[in-house]
């Protein structure tokens, strides 16, 4: 129990001004880290090659590529939130890409909003199934979402078989939405932007957000604390399937072609972007504003290095050391707050 | 001693209460009524159901049958959930926080002030955290994050949540156990305080001096049954001694005397911070050695750093005249130490490998030829083992999972005879163990004594270490309180020491 020769920490915090406190919290965050890092890799880059960032789509295309692997982080994230991880998004991105093409293929004069609520739908359930393994079964959700990617991937194939859906499949006005512009901020960046900023609220100001970071805190106490454990995982998995399911149909509408390879691999970038933005791989910490700024480096950095001149083989590692850093510095710095809490509390 | 006579309709009110797991009864028939306004203590030995009470009243768990009231109405509740919306809170031995969570989040988690569009007022809940820190007389940053907390801050937090809850019946299972004078003088003012504000609190302790300075009632268990109800000031220290133990020690536990030999472990002023302190002892050859105490008192730790899976401060262990490494086993080992450790299916046995596997395990590099290890080596070095202590099973190459408790346990033990090991440690020989394989260990146990082996042995039961231990070394809070003679050690000196009944303990250490 803290004695009252401590009594000072708590009036000097609320003496100093909300704005104050959040403008040093912000500064000492991750999420500022991270940003700073990318606006780096960009400036960098463009110095060495200006077209980089000012040759003909580049500008656009550096904001709309992201754009997926952003949807696919941000679901990621509610997900480790949790202390679990969802490994199938990328075969669901891929079904439900493929679903898009066929449903334009099959009824031409479908408005894209139904098309997009299919998406969504889609990876809902797919997203579902998951969850209720995870939350029910008891199993580990890496075991689980393992499992379904390769599932899901099957089913895929099975469906898809050798067909692969091209542009002529779909009509340009859904594939117009990967190249028009709002503002010069293209369409399909707003929308995973939109999708950002109200998963964003939601985790930071909703009870419900609050309580998927208790429960990756721990999970035994939530459980003793009556906190709905499993209805909460099951709508981590149904959210990250539902954006991988948009994810999707960003995808097609971004690329015009669909192949059986759609978004292989993709899952594990999707960690990456939310490790890299901080978001703890054992849950109870970490922004989607993180995994996104995230995503956007690891799009960034990829498309960067070939411009600098680093080799393919390069390119990779610098990904990995950039994760492997990104835990390391996470575990330096939290080894370093708890000692500096420890030692409050003892000099209390 | 008379039953409980609830003048006015008790907050809480359990009668018969019965709850099994598996084959196992946890709770007989358990008994409690608590009236508002008042301190209710709930003591007993380990093992005698308290817990699972607790655990019941909280809905973790759901009575097999019995009477459950809560302010009067039957009530079962079938989650934390809905215990919790009932309007009681529990306070566990370990506080139960997010660690990543700020303290704040932590009082509020699922029920936090909610402004326009349900969005979560943090300045409100920033502000009710303060004015029950104020009101509870405590410093702690509502913005810091619990990670890094002292347990008595934590416990303050969890009480914090519990008032925030207005809840009209708080129970508190331990709380006291890791805190220091000054914490738990603070933690009973803000309990009476509580209790004059018509709240019912219960109060599971084993330090029997704090029952008498806080609780109005006691109520004591053995065995999970209700033994009996008293008001504070009607009963003494010894009553409520003899009404824990209550039990004659069976015949049960047959230790042959055996000639005592030389000095072969010796342990000098062994201190870990934190967990024991300045701890003597030693084990003579033929010696059965008992170290009694309550869970949690520091015994099994004493135990896992003399065979050096811990690490220690201070101090020194000698086997034979020989000092001990610290923190190496394998030296342990070397030196002639075997350790049979509590949990025998995680820190005992390989349960997915065979037996033969499992009793060579640890003479593994003295059965290798050329780098290579054969099975029909390990089977050769287990079976003499095996049959010796007739582990019922029909073949050597049976994995240990499939066997029962008592024939695992025997696993384990063959396995660290088969080192030829001239000290013995064994931590709760019997915990899970039926009757009669309960009844062959003890009898493994004194021939090995009879035969020269110097063993000490951790038991939270008490008829088993009267029973079986030459000499008895209580540990409380970690320290060693008492040693007893086998013809002195009785269960009320034992108890006393290990609950440090004050007065009392001056008088066994003379």
């Amino acid at each position: 129990m803290s004695t009252t020769t401590e009594a000072q920490r708590p009036e000097a915090g609320s003496r100093q001004s909300a704005f104050v406190r959040g403008l040093s919290n912000a500064l000492r965050s991750r999420e500022i880290a991270v940003a700073a890092v990318l606006v780096l890799v960009v400036v960098l880059t463009t110095l060495k090659s200006p077209s980089f960032l000012f040759g003909g789509d580049n500008f656009r295309d550096l904001l709309v590529t992201p754009s997926i692997l952003l949807l696919l982080a941000v679901g990621q994230t509610a997900v480790i939130i949790t202390r679990s991880v969802d490994l199938s998004v990328g075969s669901t991105l891929g079904l439900t890409a493929y679903l898009t093409g066929k449903l334009f293929s099959t009824y031409p004069d479908l408005p894209i909003v139904v098309v997009f609520l299919a998406g969504l739908a889609m990876g809902a359930v797919l997203g579902l199934v998951n969850g209720v393994l995870v939350a029910f079964g008891r199993v580990p959700a890496l075991v689980i979402t393992l499992g379904t990617m390769y599932i899901y991937r099957g089913i895929f194939l099975s469906w898809a078989g050798s067909d692969r859906i091209t542009a002529s499949d779909m009509p340009p006005g859904f594939l117009d939405l990967g190249t028009s512009s709002i503002l010069g901020i293209p369409i399909l960046t707003i929308i995973a932007l939109a999708v950002l900023a109200i998963v964003g609220y939601y985790l930071h100001s909703h009870r419900g957000g609050r309580e998927l970071y208790a429960i990756g805190s721990d999970p035994d106490a939530a459980t003793l604390y009556g906190l709905p454990v499993t209805r909460r995982i099951l709508a981590a998995f149904v959210l990250s399937g539902a954006l991988a399911g948009l994810a999707g149909v960003v995808y097609a509408a971004r690329y015009g072609t669909v192949s059986s390879g759609a978004g292989v691999g993709i899952e594990l970038q999707a960690v990456g972007a939310a490790v890299i933005g901080g978001v703890a791989i054992f849950g109870g910490a970490g922004t989607v504003w993180g995994a996104a700024i995230g995503a956007f480096l690891l799009v960034t950095i990829n498309r960067a290095l070939p411009v600098i001149g680093i080799q393919d083989f390069w390119q990779r590692a610098v990904v990995g050391a950039l994760i492997i850093g990104a835990i390391v510095l996470d575990r330096v710095l939290s080894a370093r707050q708890e000692r500096k809490l420890v030692e409050e509390r003892d000099h209390a | 001693m008379a039953g409980p006579a609830p003048a006015t309709t008790p907050v809480l009110e359990l009668q018969d209460v019965r709850k099994s797991f598996g084959s196992v009864a946890a709770l007989r028939s358990g008994s409690l009524a608590v009236q508002a306004g008042s301190i209710h203590a709930l003591i007993g030995e380990n093992g005698a159901g308290k817990s699972t009470l607790v655990k019941i009243v909280a809905g973790v768990h759901r009575r097999d049958s019995g009477t459950f009231r809560f302010q009067g109405e039957d009530v079962d509740f079938g989650s934390t959930a809905s215990s919790k919306a009932a309007g009681i809170a529990v306070i566990y031995q370990e506080p139960t926080l997010f660690p990543d969570l700020s303290v704040t989040e932590n009082i509020f988690m699922g029920r936090q002030p909610l402004g326009a569009g349900r969005r979560i007022d943090r300045a409100r809940m920033h502000e009710e955290a303060l004015s029950l820190f104020e009101r509870l007389g405590v410093q702690i940053d509502p913005r810091r994050p619990a990670r890094g907390l002292s347990i008595a801050d934590q416990q303050v937090i969890e009480i914090a949540k519990a008032i925030s809850l207005d809840a009209s019946l708080l129970i508190m299972d331990e709380p006291t156990a890791a805190l220091s004078g000054v914490e738990v003088e603070r933690l009973f003012t803000i309990a009476r305080s509580l209790r004059d504000e018509g709240r019912g609190l219960v109060f599971i302790s084993h330090r029997f001096d704090e029952v008498f300075a806080l609780c109005d009632t006691v109520t004591v268990m053995r065995d999970g049954e209700y033994v009996g109800t008293n008001a504070i000031a009607e009963t003494t220290n010894d009553e409520l001694v003899a009404l824990m133990v209550g039990r004659e020690v069976a015949e049960l536990f047959p230790k042959t005397p055996a000639p005592l030999g030389d000095v072969v472990l010796d342990v000098q002023g062994l201190s870990s911070a934190g967990t024991f302190h300045d701890v003597t002892f030693q084990v003579r050859a033929g010696e059965i050695v008992g170290l009694a105490g309550l869970v949690g008192a520091g015994r099994s730790e004493i135990a896992r750093a003399v065979f050096g899976v811990d690490k220690y401060d201070a101090g020194t262990v000698t086997m034979n005249g020989k000092p001990v490494p610290a923190n190496r086993p394998r030296a342990a080992i070397g030196s002639g130490i075997a350790f049979v450790a509590e949990d025998r299916r995680k820190q005992g046995l390989v349960v997915e490998e065979s037996v033969a596997r499992n009793v060579a395990s640890v003479i593994r590099r003295r059965l290798t030829k050329g780098g290579l290890l054969t099975s029909g080596a390990e089977n050769k070095a287990a079976g003499p083992w095996a049959s010796k202590l007739e582990v019922k099973t029909n073949a050597l190459d049976m994995a240990a999972s499939t066997m029962s408790g008592g024939n695992q346990q025997k696993v384990v033990i063959a396995k660290w005879l088969a080192t030829n090991p001239k000290l013995l440690i064994i931590d709760e020989p019997t915990r899970g163990i039926d009757i009669g394989t309960k009844s062959e260990v003890h009898r493994l146990l004194s021939e090995l004594a009879g035969q020269g082996m110097a063993i000490l042995m951790i038991s939270s039961e008490l008829p088993e270490v009267l029973g079986m231990a030459d000499r008895v070394l209580v540990v409380c809070e970690g320290q060693i309180t008492a040693e007893l003679d086998r013809a002195e050690a009785t269960p009320e000196k034992v108890m006393h020491a290990a609950t440090r009944g004050a007065s009392t303990t001056e008088e066994i250490k003379a």
